[in-house]
């Protein structure tokens, strides 16, 4: 039983970094209609910038849960105004090989440096050692981590549900032209919102920089889970994201511990089965 | 939805004349390579390279369909060849069948599943299930994992024609290659190629037109994937060997830039593209991983400055359809 216990948790852990990457696919998808290849890329920039502030300036990683993402997020910013602000009006297909392209450039520039192997990244004092909860050994990183990328997701969920800017941001999505006309300056909207999206997957890197090291492609290949987590939960709905990521990283969770040969795998085949039975995914809006 | 090329020329028998003296001169540079002293297996790795691309470009640029996992065809193909040719120790000729028709049938298993979703959801999907292929083929027995299948047997073609020597094995290349290439652009130039542009155009207007769209971009997308097997299966004779990098997501990557890079929607773009990319690969293999980064810069420039790529600019500069 501790193992299924240890593995559950493994899966909670991976469906934060679901949640977290799906949640900021699905709002750069609704602001700039973009799928946003390089998120993944991101992902490991922000575990990386914890690194440096790290092991360069000596700045802990309570500050870089803080400083990295905003760090990522100005740098995705600047991405979004210098070259992905072109794409409006072309066809979707041109965002997705854009943000590839930078995908490549990204992970090329670290793997060049860093090469393909993992940099340790210790786990804060604060949270180091573990409880005994009685049924299983309960590392403090690791229930941390969970606990704070729920806290994220919904914290960003009530941002947009629930909050004025959140309500420009929807009307925005479903209309630009006219949340323009009432005066809001919507190509700032977007940009933040680029940077917001990307930002959320810098801190998911910072989060898993303790537990997977910090590798140049810890990202290339999550990015393609991820992708399989949006299509099966659809990116019209914020919880939705939310509620798939975390469901399906316990479901690869339990698949560690009853048939690993297919924990690889699992979620793409949870996939396939969702669009045999439901072609339009589980939220059910057409693509 | 704006069109992926926005200036389609209408076939007309100017065009099509021109279109087949480009051939001939392709067909005739390509057949003098073993007398010139060029590398053979660098252009007959490109020649395989161009197929796919060409196979690859017959889906984005007449359906309107971006398939992400392209290599999933190639590998799989690969594998299928290189297992029967080595294995089960068939004749090249069934080698090549059977890879094909490995091939052909993944894309009818695979369109099955993601051909109902359209645009975006139809890229992810099938960078999906191309993943899910890598992690199978990574634990399968028979593909031998890491290590790949090496060492494939390159037999007598037809019981005539030996290709282990290079310059018969160039021919055989470069005939398949002619082979699929007049066989797609037969198919972009038929009824079902006009109903496929249509729909890429307008795919609501071609079903208020009474077309059965998913039908048409299923058969494109089987067309297309057998073709990107056949490609895969001649590949095994010039590399004699299979391995995972030809299912890995970055060589998906690769076939749609050499297609970006010549230019989406046109009939000699993917070929270009092929040989630029590969020739690139060759003159810069001491760089390491600069050539990702390089790669990269190429995708960006293509897609913000060169969006018709490099044939597909020259047409638009001759008013050509090329």
């Amino acid at each position: 039983m501790q193992a299924l216990y240890a593995q559950l948790l493994v899966g909670l852990i991976n469906g934060s970094f679901y949640a977290l990457l799906s949640l900021g696919l699905a709002v750069i998808f609704g602001m700039l209609n973009i799928i946003n290849f390089a998120h993944g890329a991101l992902y490991m920039m922000g575990a990386f910038v914890a690194y440096f502030l790290l092991n360069l300036g000596g700045i802990n990683y309570w500050w870089a849960l803080l400083i990295a993402p905003v760090i990522v997020g100005i740098f995705g910013m600047i991405l979004e105004r210098t070259m992905l602000q072109w794409l409006a009006g072309l066809d979707h297909l041109y965002g997705l090989l854009l943000t590839f392209g930078i995908a490549l450039i990204v992970q090329g520039v670290f793997q060049n440096y860093f090469g393909s192997s993992g940099l340790p990244y210790s786990i804060p004092d604060q949270l180091k050692g573990g409880v005994n909860l009685g049924f299983m050994f309960l590392p403090i990183y690791r229930g941390w981590v969970v606990i704070f990328s729920l806290v994220v997701c919904l914290a960003t969920w009530f941002l947009i549900e629930k909050t004025q800017l959140g309500a420009y941001l929807r009307a925005a999505t479903e209309n630009p032209t006219l949340v323009r006309a009432f005066g809001i300056n919507v190509p700032r909207m977007i940009t933040l919102t680029y940077g917001l999206g990307v930002g959320l997957a810098a801190l998911a890197g910072v989060l898993s920089a303790p537990i997977n090291q910090v590798r140049p492609l810890m990202g290339a290949d999550l990015i393609i889970v991820v992708f399989a987590v949006v299509v099966i939960g659809g990116m019209g709905s914020i919880m939705g994201s939310i509620i798939t990521g975390f469901a399906l990283g316990v479901i690869e969770g339990l698949t560690k511990y009853f048939y690993p040969e297919a924990s690889n795998t699992v979620v793409f085949v949870l996939m396939v089965v969702v669009l045999l039975v439901k072609p339009t995914g589980l939220t059910g809006r057409a693509a | 939805m704006s069109a992926l090329t926005d200036d389609t020329l209408p076939v007309t028998p100017r065009a099509m004349r021109d279109e087949m003296i480009v051939f001939a001169v392709m067909a005739v540079l390509l057949a003098v390579v073993p007398f010139t002293g060029i590398y053979p297996f660098f252009v007959m790795q490109a020649l395989c390279f161009a197929l796919l691309a060409c196979a690859f470009n017959l889906l984005i640029g007449y359906g309107g369909l971006l398939s992400f996992g392209h290599a999933m065809f190639l590998g799989t193909a690969g594998y299928v060849s290189a297992h029967a040719l080595k294995v089960w120790g068939l004749p090249p000729e069934l080698g090549i069948v059977a890879g094909t028709a490995a091939a052909a049938l993944l894309g009818l298993v695979t369109g099955f599943i993601s051909i109902k979703r359209q645009g975006i959801y139809f890229s992810m999907i099938t960078l999906a299930l191309s993943q899910l292929l890598y992690f199978l083929y990574l634990q399968a027995p028979f593909t031998h994992g890491e290590d790949g299948i090496q060492g494939i047997p390159q037999g007598h073609l037809f019981g005539i024609f030996d290709l282990s020597k290079p310059t018969v094995l160039y021919y055989v290349v470069l005939a398949g290659f002619l082979g699929g290439f007049l066989l797609i652009y037969r198919t972009i130039n038929s009824p079902f190629g006009e109903v496929l542009k249509a729909i890429r155009e307008n795919e609501p207007r071609a079903i208020s037109l009474g077309y059965k769209t998913d039908q048409y971009k299923m058969l494109a997308y089987i067309l297309s994937g057998t073709l990107a097997g056949f490609a895969g299966s001649l590949k095994v004779f010039v590399a004699q060997n299979a391995s995972l990098t030809d299912v890995h997501w970055s060589m998906s990557g690769e076939i749609v830039l050499m297609t970006l890079v010549g230019g989406l929607g046109t009939i000699f773009g993917p070929v270009v593209g092929a040989f630029v990319i590969i020739a690139m690969q060759q003159y810069l293999a001491g760089f390491g991983q600069w050539v990702t980064v390089i790669q990269g810069v190429i995708f960006v420039a293509c897609v913000l400055l060169f969006r018709r790529g490099l044939v597909g600019e020259l047409a638009h500069l001759l008013r050509r359809s090329l």
